[in-house]
């Protein structure tokens, strides 16, 4: 599926013309630039790969700088692959702007959640808890795990402390409500992955998209 | 200036009436869909509170009517709000006037600052000029 490379700038609110307010996401798009195709017949597989954060040529090492030098592109931090057919009108080192998206879009943004630590069962998985007050001794705990000497163990899956944030979730059906080309971004109706500063991966399903106008100029 | 703050400053309303104050009497013409057609109400009253903060400041007006204290929070910024006037300033010496609420008749009246409003006056003679 098509996607992008962006960084998250933060979020705000703008209205709609009928004067309803909408909360957005905005995304201010990497450089987006193909820094190579693999092929079926080389590679097995078929995508584009993005750069993503310009780097200065001494951050690299000389693998990796190869692989830039070679097509004279700049030099990036991070690479991402799309998987895409291989007749996608997009050559090597080609720049994408952000008029490849077009308002009203659904897009799935993929991002990693901020880290909140070692996390209670009422924040990680949404559990009641018990009563405040009136002398409860009961209050913020998970209640039974489970059931007696049958079957006398604990079932998998069961929702207990731990860990909480810090993975990799994608957001599927985000509307798409401004288009910037001048600032290379995009505002997404709600809430993305990540905190401000973090990359994300916008996802375009759109099965006509080649067909698009952007990609005919470049 | 952030991309943020950018996008903020292209959604504020540059054509809203400066220095509006808790206390003050304004009348707020919003509009309102019915169907697919616009309509113009007139919200009338005194500006219990301002909450400020770029594209998502708000203003609370309280008005009583017939009898029944009103109060209605309006986005400052949105485009629903056709225009805001400001029908007298009030002295007050609070920012959030909830003492209002308790108040009813006589004792809910706001003493007018005349003085203030003949400044802003001269301001805006002197800015127009």
């Amino acid at each position: 599926m098509f996607g992008l490379l962006g960084k998250k700038a933060g979020m705000t609110q703008i209205f709609s013309t009928d004067g309803e307010m909408i909360p957005v996401s905005v995304i201010q798009l990497g450089a987006c630039q193909v820094v190579s195709k693999k092929t079926k017949k080389k590679h097995g597989y078929s995508a584009i790969q993005l750069g993503f954060l310009p780097v200065k040529e001494k951050k690299l090492s000389k693998a990796e700088l190869g692989k830039f030098k070679k097509n004279n592109l700049s030099n990036y931090k991070l690479l991402r692959e799309f998987r895409l057919e291989e007749n996608f009108p997009l050559a090597e080192g080609a720049q994408v702007t952000a008029n490849v998206f077009q308002v009203g879009d659904m897009v799935n943004v993929r991002g990693l959640t901020k880290g909140r630590g070692f996390q209670g069962v009422m924040k990680r998985h949404g559990k009641h808890g018990g009563p405040a007050s009136h002398g409860s001794d009961f209050h913020r705990r998970p209640g039974s795990i489970g059931m007696r000497t049958q079957p006398g163990r604990v079932n998998k899956n069961m929702k207990m402390p731990g860990h909480m944030g810090d993975e990799t979730v994608t957001i599927r059906n985000l509307e798409i409500v401004g288009v910037r080309v001048e600032d290379q971004a995009i505002l997404v109706k709600g809430a993305v992955p990540g905190s401000r500063g973090s990359m994300v991966e916008i996802y375009l399903p759109d099965p006509k998209l080649a067909q698009r106008e952007a990609f005919k100029v470049s | 200036m952030g991309l943020i703050e950018k996008i903020n400053q292209e959604n504020l309303r540059k054509d809203l009436p400066k220095g509006l104050r808790p206390g003050d009497s304004v009348r707020v013409h919003c509009r309102i869909r019915e169907g697919d057609k616009d309509r113009i109400q007139i919200f009338e009253g005194i500006v219990l509170q301002i909450h400020r903060g770029s594209v998502g400041a708000s203003f609370t007006v309280r008005k009583s009517s017939y009898g029944v204290g009103v109060e209605r929070v309006f986005p400052l910024h949105s485009p629903s709000i056709d225009r805001l006037e400001i029908v007298s300033k009030g002295r007050v010496r609070r920012a959030r006037l909830t003492y209002l609420r308790k108040l009813s008749g006589k004792a809910a009246r706001i003493e007018s600052e005349r003085n203030i409003t003949s400044d802003v006056v001269v301001e805006e003679a002197a800015a127009s000029a």
